[in-house]
């Protein structure tokens, strides 16, 4: 104490690297009690940065709140500088809208109107790209050609490997899973039943699907969204020129086009998976393997799985382009719009074939 | 070309914004804004960072809807005109966005040409000639096989300056030319702003904060204030900077030195 104001004397070092002590761990008690200034003193002060005006600062809050003053007199000039630099900031972050924490009810009814908002971007730009689709059928749309093409070959010829490689090792799951049940009943030739009907009906459509939507409804949605942040859609929309049909349009009809011609690749290969194992881990023929598969796999198995690798096109395009194209203008909102695009189509997918199938089964097909 | 003039100029004033509010969502960030732009005129739109000046242009060339007011070229009210009629105004614009925005999947010469297939009916080879000749009058006659993402930001923006006049518009816009251009690049585009003025006739809207800018291609500027959320003045700025009607903008145009 001098007289009745605190000395707060600093000492050494008062750097970011080194452990200095905290304004809370201050005492503000003295022996008669509270004091009504406190008096910094720096003459042992050795080298500092930012932790000492972190200290003051904090330590102006406190004496603030308590009412005491606060004599800096001894602080260094050029610390003196900075803190009033600091201090001119004409609008204080904590003024901002961002900042209010929102309430439990606040929260849900904004989640319920973002729900709400989600649903009609949704409808609007289902409607948008119907119209647009109605357009290019009547030879009215403008979509270059250039792009169009640039799209086959990015969702067709690109993606065969990956669905090579996917495709062959879910057959070779099949026939093994299937190998390992159905040879507890000696019923090992049913193997190639399962991967007939559980690839051309089912897995074919479903793991192309998943594969597109990772691969190219993430791509859709990167490349709109960047598109979007570069300001190149605005300059469409200055030239009269339809985003949904400059942009949207190549990319879903290309994947649309190209998701039955790789479906049938994927049943191709699946089964060829499943044939490796079947001949090569169970006593089965190559004429047994591919009978048994004709007997009890039809036509209406193939084209099932077909129109469902039709429907998941259009699932996949649309949530690429969609989240794309509702991008918001920050570059770190392109990375978002990608995952949301990746999620709503793998919900829609599961969703649509669950669909899909509930009505096969109604109709018996 | 396009160009018989669309927009019938009323008494010289080819641009009109009245009484405008522009907000995002229930947000006002402006209000009561009114000004005119003359035929032949170059008008800046100026102000300190996030005032507004880049919503202001949205607005102008109809990307955005105004919340109050209303914004008329010659006599057509942008946000009320039917689809034929808004398709003929935006041909009479010309708009150079802040990063250029030139079509990353397009060569050069497909960027300038994508206007020009719109809405002419040139042919193929007519179009390669304009898009060369624009090129050149930019300085990149010979680029036209460069993608963007191979020229540099000076070259890009004159790419994209080069594709907003293909249609030798009547109107260009500019959000923010100088931006990311270093002192000599920036006063070259300056000159080429003028000299798109001077030999075309060309009425330009200019949204900058580059006071160097300001000095040597403006005829009349308006202010716009972020604080008031309003516009605090229209006229000269050299007048401006003579006789400033607001201490704002006498800070603004001396950078805030006494």
């Amino acid at each position: 104490m001098r007289g009745d104001a605190l000395v707060v004397a600093f000492a050494g070092d008062w750097k970011l690297a080194a452990d200095v002590p905290r304004v809370a761990a201050l005492s503000l008690e003295g022996s008669t009690g509270q004091p009504t200034s406190i008096v910094v003193d720096t003459d042992n002060l050795g080298a500092w940065d930012s932790a000492l005006l972190v200290y003051i600062i904090n330590l102006r809050d406190r004496c603030a709140a308590l009412n005491i003053d606060l004599n800096l007199d001894a602080l260094p000039p050029s610390a003196v500088r900075l803190l009033t630099l600091a201090d001119a900031v004409p609008e204080k972050a904590s003024d901002c809208e961002h900042c209010d924490d929102p309430n439990v009810r606040e929260r849900v009814g904004q989640f319920c109107l973002a729900i709400f908002r989600d649903v009609t971007e949704m409808l609007a730009f289902v409607g948008e790209c119907t119209a647009a689709m109605l357009r290019l059928c009547c030879g009215k749309a403008r979509m270059r050609r250039q792009d169009f093409l640039n799209s086959i070959q990015d969702c067709g010829p690109h993606a065969l490997p990956i669905v090579t490689l996917i495709s062959f090792l879910v057959g070779l799951i099949i026939a093994f899973l299937g190998a390992v049940v159905l040879k507890r009943m000696a019923a090992e030739f049913y193997v190639s039943y399962i991967v007939g009907y559980g690839i051309l009906r089912e897995m074919g459509a479903l793991m192309v699907g998943i594969i597109m939507a990772g691969r190219t409804g993430a791509a859709f949605a990167a490349e709109i969204g960047s598109m979007k942040v570069s300001e190149e859609l605005d300059a469409l929309r200055t030239l009269g020129i339809s985003p949904i049909e400059f942009v949207v349009l190549p990319r879903l009809t290309a994947l649309v086009l190209m998701m039955p011609l790789l479906t049938l690749y994927a049943d191709l290969i699946g089964v060829g998976g499943g044939w490796f194992i079947a001949v090569a881990t169970l006593d089965i023929s190559h004429h047994q393997f591919f009978s048994g598969m004709i007997d009890v796999v039809g036509m209406a198995d193939l084209v099932m799985g077909l129109v469902k690798s039709v429907v998941f096109g259009v699932v996949v395009a649309f949530s690429g382009c969609l989240r794309g194209m509702h991008c918001e203008n920050r570059s770190d909102a392109v990375g978002a719009a990608a995952t949301r695009a990746v999620v709503t189509s793998i919900t829609l997918i599961t969703i649509t074939n669950a669909l899909i199938d509930g009505i096969a089964t109604l109709y018996g097909i | 070309m396009v160009s018989e003039p669309f927009i019938p100029a009323n008494d010289g004033v080819l641009i009109t914004v009245e009484d405008l509010t522009m907000a995002y969502g229930a947000r006002v960030i402006m209000q009561n804004v009114s000004f005119t732009i003359n035929y032949g005129e170059i008008m800046i739109i100026m102000g300190g960072s996030g005032c507004g000046k880049s919503t202001l242009l949205r607005h102008m060339i109809g990307l955005k809807m105004p919340y109050r007011g209303r914004i008329l070229f010659g006599v057509a009210d942008i946000s009320r005109v039917d689809d034929a009629q808004r398709r003929r105004l935006l041909a009479s614009f010309g708009v150079l966005y802040q990063g250029g925005a030139l079509w990353s999947s397009m060569t050069l010469e497909e960027n300038v040409a994508l206007p020009l297939g719109e809405f002419t009916d040139l042919d193929a080879r007519a179009i390669r000639d304009l898009v060369s000749l624009k090129l050149a009058l930019v300085g990149l006659d010979g680029y036209q096989s460069y993608y963007p993402s191979e020229i540099s930001g000076g070259m890009r923006k004159r790419a994209a300056l080069a594709r907003a006049i293909a249609l030798d518009p009547e109107i260009l816009f500019f959000d923010e030319p100088s931006a990311g251009l270093d002192p000599v690049s920036s006063r070259r585009l300056d000159d080429l702003i003028l000299e798109i003025r001077d030999t075309m006739n060309t009425t330009i809207v200019v949204v900058t904060h580059e006071l160097a800018s300001i000095f040597a291609i403006s005829d009349n500027a308006v202010y716009l204030d972020a604080v008031t959320k309003t516009m605090l003045a229209c006229g000269d700025p050299r007048d401006m900077a003579k006789d400033p009607p607001d201490p704002r903008i006498y800070e603004f145009l001396t950078r805030g030195e006494t």
